[in-house]
C-alpha cells in the first residue's frame, strides 16, 4: 500500500475517534499489581521472573475475566538498591495507578518501601524479604509477610542444628539487614537452648565473592556449627568454599536461608545433607505437583521455590479479597483490604490453609528438608527429603515479642 | 602461641596466603587490562565479562562436549580470544581515534549485552564446575588447611604474569608492540602490519582474561555477575599500578590481595572498600600510579 497524505489522515481522524465510538459499559476500575524484585543481580533466580509468571499463574487459576475484574501485573528491577525501589514505587503508586506491591526482596529495599505503602495507604504484599523486623519493631497495617522470615528460619534449621548438639556457633554473615537480623534471631534461639556464640564475621554485601579468609577465621574459632546468614549466590559460594577448604569436615554448616535454585546451583554433590527450611517444595504432595506442573512450561530451567510459591499464593488471596470487596473499594483503602485479607482463611495448592495474623504474619507451615545424595535424586530437581514439619503457630515468633506498635496488648 | 596484634600468629600467615590466591586474580585480571590500554588506549569496561565467558566456556566445553578442565585451560581462553578479535575487528577498532570515554563507555555497554545474553540463557544462580579430580583434596601447612586447587591457581597465575610479562619486556615481538604503541606511522613506514599486531593484543588481554575465568570456574559459583564483581576492584588495581605497567599491575594485584586479606581479618566489613582507600590515597601523593611512568 502506498502511503498518501489522504491515508494517513484518515487513519490518524479513525484512531483518534475509536475511543470515543466504544460502547460505554460500567466497568470494575483496574486492578495493578507490582512485583518489585531482582530480575537481574544475585537474587534473580530465587524471585525475579519466576515471581512474576507465578503471579500472572494466579490470575489465570483464578479467572479473572470470567469474574468480571479488570487486573494486570507489572515488575520492574529494584537491582537491591532502597533508594530506587522507593522511586520506583513512588513512580507505581503516584503515576501508574499501581495499588499492590508484591514480592520485594532484599530485606534494606523492604524496609524502605514499607513506609511508602503505608504513607499512600496501599498494599504491600511481601514475600522474598525474610527480616522478622518486618511483623516487628518496623510492622506496618497495609503488610503481610507471606511465607518465610529470619526468625521461623533460625527456628527451624537452627532449632535442629542445636538440638543435634550443636551448641557453639561462629556465624557468617551478609552486612546488612536480612543477615544482621538472621544472625540475631539465631543466636538469640542458640543462647536460649544454652548454646554460646564464639564470633561473626560480617562481610560487604553485596560484591564479595571470596570467603575463604572468613571461613578460615571460623574454623580457627573452635565452633561446632558456621550458620550461614546470606542468601543467594553467596551462600552458594560460601558452601562451595566451605567445601574446598575442608570447614564441612570439622564443622556443621546451617544454611540458614538457603532455596532449591541455591541447591540446583551448588550440585547435590557439594549439597547432600545439608539441611534447610521451606514452606513449599514442588514435590511435597498432589497439589504441589499440580501447581508446578501449571507453571514450569513458563519457567522451564527454574523450579519455583517457596517465594515464587509465595507470590501465586498471595496474589490468589488477593484476588479473592478484591472480588468479595469489590474493586472499587479495594483500590480506595489499603488498609482495609489487608484487614480483609486477614480476616479470611488462606486456601490454596501451595500451601494448604493458613491464617494471617493481626500482625501481618501469614501462618505458615515451616518444613526442614534435607538436600538428598547424588544417589539418593531420581530426576531433575528431585532434591529434599521431608525431615520435620512444625505447624507455623509453633515455627513463627509469638505476637508478644515481636512489639509491632499498632497492635493493642 | 605467637600473638600478632592479637591475632593468633598461624591464623595470621593463613590470611597472607588467602590474601596472595585472590591476589592471583587480581594480577591476571588487571594485567590483562594494563596491555589492553597499553597498547590500545582503550579501557577495557568488558574485562569482567570477558572473564566470565571464560569461566562459561569452560562449563560449556565440559557440559556440552565432555571436554574436561585441563584441555580447557587453553581452549577457552582461545574461543573467547577469537570472540576478542571479532569485537575488536567489527567494533572497538572504530573508536581509536576519538577520546578514551568513547572507548570506556563503548565496553560497558558491551559488557551489559554480554551479561544480560548470558543471564537469560542461564539464569543468575550460576552452575556447579568441579575442582579436577588430580587437584581436589587439600594440604595441611601446620599453620592452616591449603586446599591444593587454589595453590594451583598462584602457581598458574605466577607463570601466566611472569610470561607474559616477559613476551612485551624482552622479546623482539614485545619490542615491536611497545615501539608501535609509541609511533605507529614510523613502525608501520618499517612494514609491520601494526592494525593486526593491534588486534592480536586485544585477542591476548581478553584470552587472559578468560584464563582467569577458567581458573576461578570451580571456586565461585560459575554466574554472569561473577565479572561484575570483580571488575571495579580490578580498575582500582590497575590505577594503583599505574596504567599501562605490566609489571605494576602484577605486583599491585598480589599486594592489594594481602591488604584485603588482612583487613579480613582486622575489619570485616570494610573488606569491599579498602582497596578504593587505598586508590584515593595513591591518587592524591602519586597521581600516575605506583610504577607508573612520568608523563
Amino acid at each position: 500500500m502506498t502511503l498518501t497524505r489522504r491515508s494517513v489522515l484518515t487513519t490518524v481522524a479513525a484512531a483518534t475517534a475509536l475511543p470515543l465510538v466504544r460502547p460505554a459499559r460500567a466497568q470494575a476500575p483496574k486492578i495493578k499489581i507490582g512485583v518489585l524484585n531482582d530480575l537481574s543481580g544475585p537474587y534473580a533466580n530465587t524471585g525475579g521472573i519466576t515471581s512474576v509468571i507465578c503471579a500472572r499463574q494466579a490470575l489465570e487459576d483464578f479467572g479473572v475475566a470470567a469474574k468480571g475484574l479488570d487486573v494486570e501485573v507489572i515488575s520492574a528491577d529494584h537491582q537491591n538498591k532502597p533508594d530506587l525501589a522507593v522511586s520506583i514505587t513512588r513512580q507505581w503508586f503516584d503515576r501508574d495507578g499501581v495499588d499492590v506491591l508484591l514480592d520485594v526482596p532484599t530485606s534494606s529495599v523492604a524496609l524502605a518501601v514499607q513506609s511508602v505503602c503505608r504513607e499512600k495507604n496501599k498494599v504491600y504484599l511481601n514475600v522474598g524479604a525474610a527480616s522478622s523486623a518486618l511483623t516487628g519493631a518496623q510492622c506496618s497495617p497495609n503488610f503481610i509477610s507471606w511465607c518465610y522470615d529470619t526468625y521461623m528460619l533460625s527456628k527451624s534449621t537452627g532449632g535442629a542444628m542445636v538440638k543435634a548438639g550443636g551448641d557453639s556457633w561462629y556465624f557468617l554473615t551478609a552486612d546488612y539487614a536480612f543477615g544482621k537480623q538472621l544472625q540475631d534471631d539465631t543466636s538469640t534461639l542458640v543462647k536460649a537452648a544454652g548454646g554460646k556464640v564464639l564470633g561473626s564475621a560480617p562481610y560487604p554485601f553485596p560484591g564479595t565473592t571470596d570467603f575463604s579468609s572468613f571461613l578460615v577465621q571460623a574454623q580457627s574459632s573452635g565452633a561446632k556449627v558456621l550458620g550461614l546468614c546470606n542468601a543467594g549466590g553467596d551462600t552458594v559460594n560460601s558452601i562451595k568454599q566451605a567445601h574446598e577448604f575442608g570447614v564441612n569436615a570439622s564443622m556443621k554448616i546451617a544454611a540458614l536461608l538457603m532455596f532449591i535454585n541455591d541447591v540446583h546451583a551448588l550440585g547435590l554433590e557439594t549439597a547432600g545433607g545439608l539441611n534447610l527450611t521451606e514452606s513449599f517444595y514442588w514435590d511435597l504432595n498432589d497439589k504441589t505437583r499440580s501447581f508446578t506442573k501449571r507453571v514450569l512450561p513458563k519457567t522451564p530451567n527454574n523450579y519455583p521455590n517457596m517465594i515464587h510459591a509465595g507470590c501465586y499464593s498471595a496474589t490468589l488471596h488477593y484476588l479473592k479479597t478484591v472480588a468479595a470487596m469489590g474493586a472499587a473499594e479495594a483500590k480506595k483503602d489499603g488498609v482495609a483490604t489487608i484487614n480483609h485479607m486477614k480476616a479470611t482463611e488462606v486456601e490454596d495448592d501451595c500451601f494448604g490453609k493458613s491464617k494471617i495474623r493481626e500482625d501481618g504474619r501469614n501462618l505458615v507451615d515451616a518444613y526442614l528438608f534435607e538436600v538428598k545424595t547424588p544417589a539418593e535424586s531420581k530426576g531433575p530437581w528431585d532434591y529434599y527429603k521431608l525431615k520435620v514439619t512444625t505447624p507455623g503457630n509453633e515455627v513463627f515468633r509469638p505476637l508478644a515479642e515481636g512489639h509491632c506498635s499498632f497492635i493493642k496488648t | 602461641m605467637i600473638m600478632i596484634f592479637g591475632i593468633p600468629g598461624p591464623l595470621l600467615f593463613g590470611q597472607l596466603l588467602l590474601g596472595l590466591i585472590n591476589g592471583a586474580f587480581y594480577a591476571m585480571l588487571s594485567l590483562g587490562l594494563a596491555v589492553i590500554f597499553g597498547m590500545l588506549n582503550i579501557i577495557n569496561f568488558a574485562h569482567g565479562s570477558l572473564f566470565m565467558m571464560g569461566a562459561f566456556a569452560s562449563w560449556m566445553l565440559l557440559n556440552y562436549f565432555g571436554i574436561g578442565y585441563f584441555p580447557s585451560l587453553i581452549l577457552a581462553p582461545l574461543l573467547v580470544g577469537i570472540f576478542g578479535i571479532i569485537l575488536e575487528k567489527t567494533i572497538i577498532s572504530r573508536l581509536y581515534k576519538l577520546d578514551h570515554l568513547y572507548g570506556l563507555l563503548l565496553t560497558f555497554g558491551l559488557s551489559l549485552v554480554i551479561e544480560g545474553l548470558f543471564r537469560n540463557g542461564y539464569g543468575s544462580s550460576g552452575m556447579p564446575y568441579r575442582i579436577p579430580d588430580i587437584l581436589q583434596g587439600a594440604t595441611n601447612l601446620g599453620f592452616m588447611y591449603m586446599p591444593n586447587y587454589r595453590g594451583w591457581v598462584v602457581l598458574a597465575a605466577l607463570v601466566v604474569c611472569l610470561s607474559t610479562w616477559a613476551i612485551i619486556e624482552k622479546t623482539s615481538l614485545g619490542a615491536t608492540l611497545r615501539a608501535a604503541t609509541e609511533n605507529a606511522p614510523l613502525v608501520q613506514a618499517f612494514g609491520v602490519n601494526v592494525p593486526r599486531l593491534i588486534t592480536l593484543t586485544y585477542g591476548g588481554g581478553v584470552a587472559l582474561a578468560a584464563f582467569a575465568g577458567v581458573l576461578a570456574a570451580p571456586i565461585y559459583s560459575v554466574n554472569p555477575n561473577m565479572g561484575s564483581n570483580f571488575i571495579n576492584t580490578v580498575f582500582a588495581v590497575v590505577v594503583i599500578g599505574g596504567m599501562g605497567s605490566i609489571m605494576g599491575s602484577i605486583l599491585t594485584g598480589f599486594g592489594l590481595g594481602v591488604v584485603e586479606g588482612l583487613t579480613k581479618v582486622f575489619y570485616p566489613q570494610a573488606s569491599a572498600t579498602v582497596v578504593f582507600l587505598v586508590m584515593v590515597i595513591v591518587l592524591l601523593t602519586r597521581p600516575r600510579g605506583l610504577f607508573g611512568k612520568a608523563a
